[in-house]
């Protein structure tokens, strides 16, 4: 299951979703909002979006996870719009029989979502506004590994 | 032909989205920069960095030298920065 959306993610309630089903580990992966950049103080973040482009690339990825580490369920949340500090922005959700599967799938997704995925962040301090760039080593490890 | 503009590039611009119509001749992807690039000195400031520039063409990524079509939807941005 994939979903884009402004208000928070009930972490809980997502979790419970996939507790449900017969599974044998379950991996959680939740992004945070930064209360700093270099030590300055950020008000909000904000993340704009590609609609209809971002929805078909979180399900590419969901559907790539699910066959490769062969996983009972996957939930992909990813939030846009303002987001306060100390929020959550993502929620990555794996289930499967093996840990080691769910653990992969995880560290997957967000890797994935960190450089493939058409969002892209603001940072808002006191007096300025910082486009966020892209780290080479989070574009060097998505080459390496996948 | 749609443009659409995403990050700084849209910041820069003042605008995020625009409908064009290039010339006959404008066949790629490299060629519609170059053309856009007179458009205003805005257009001119962001294409200046089109090496950070990544581009779509129908919401999928392609390289400078794709081919371009009248009704395409083309949106140009910096790198993704989700998570």
């Amino acid at each position: 299951m994939i979903k884009l959306q402004k208000q928070k993610i009930n972490i809980s309630k997502e979790n419970k979703k996939i507790l449900k089903k017969k599974i044998g580990a379950f991996v959680n992966f939740i992004g945070i909002a930064r209360p700093t950049n270099n030590s300055k103080k950020i008000k909000f973040i904000e993340i704009e979006h590609y609609p209809g482009m971002t929805e078909k690339k979180i399900k590419k990825i969901e559907i790539y996870a699910l066959k490769k580490w062969n996983l009972n369920s996957c939930i992909i949340i990813h939030r846009y719009g303002k987001i306060k500090p100390g929020e959550n922005i993502v929620y990555i959700g794996t289930a499967a029989q093996h840990r080691i599967n769910a653990f992969k799938a995880c560290e997957f997704i967000i890797d994935y979502l960190k450089v493939k995925a058409p969002f892209w962040k603001t940072e808002h301090l006191n007096n300025k506004k910082i486009f966020v760039k892209s780290k080479k080593r989070d574009e060097k490890k998505i080459k390496l590994n996948y | 032909m749609k443009i659409i503009y995403f990050s700084w590039l849209k910041e820069t611009i003042g605008k995020s989205q625009e409908n064009v119509k290039p010339p006959s001749n404008i066949k790629n992807i490299k060629s519609l920069i170059e053309w856009l690039s007179k458009k205003s000195l805005k257009h001119k400031k962001i294409f200046l960095k089109s090496k950070n520039i990544r581009v779509s063409i129908n919401q999928k990524i392609v390289n400078k030298n794709s081919k371009i079509k009248k009704n395409d939807e083309i949106a140009f941005f910096p790198p993704f920065t989700g998570g």
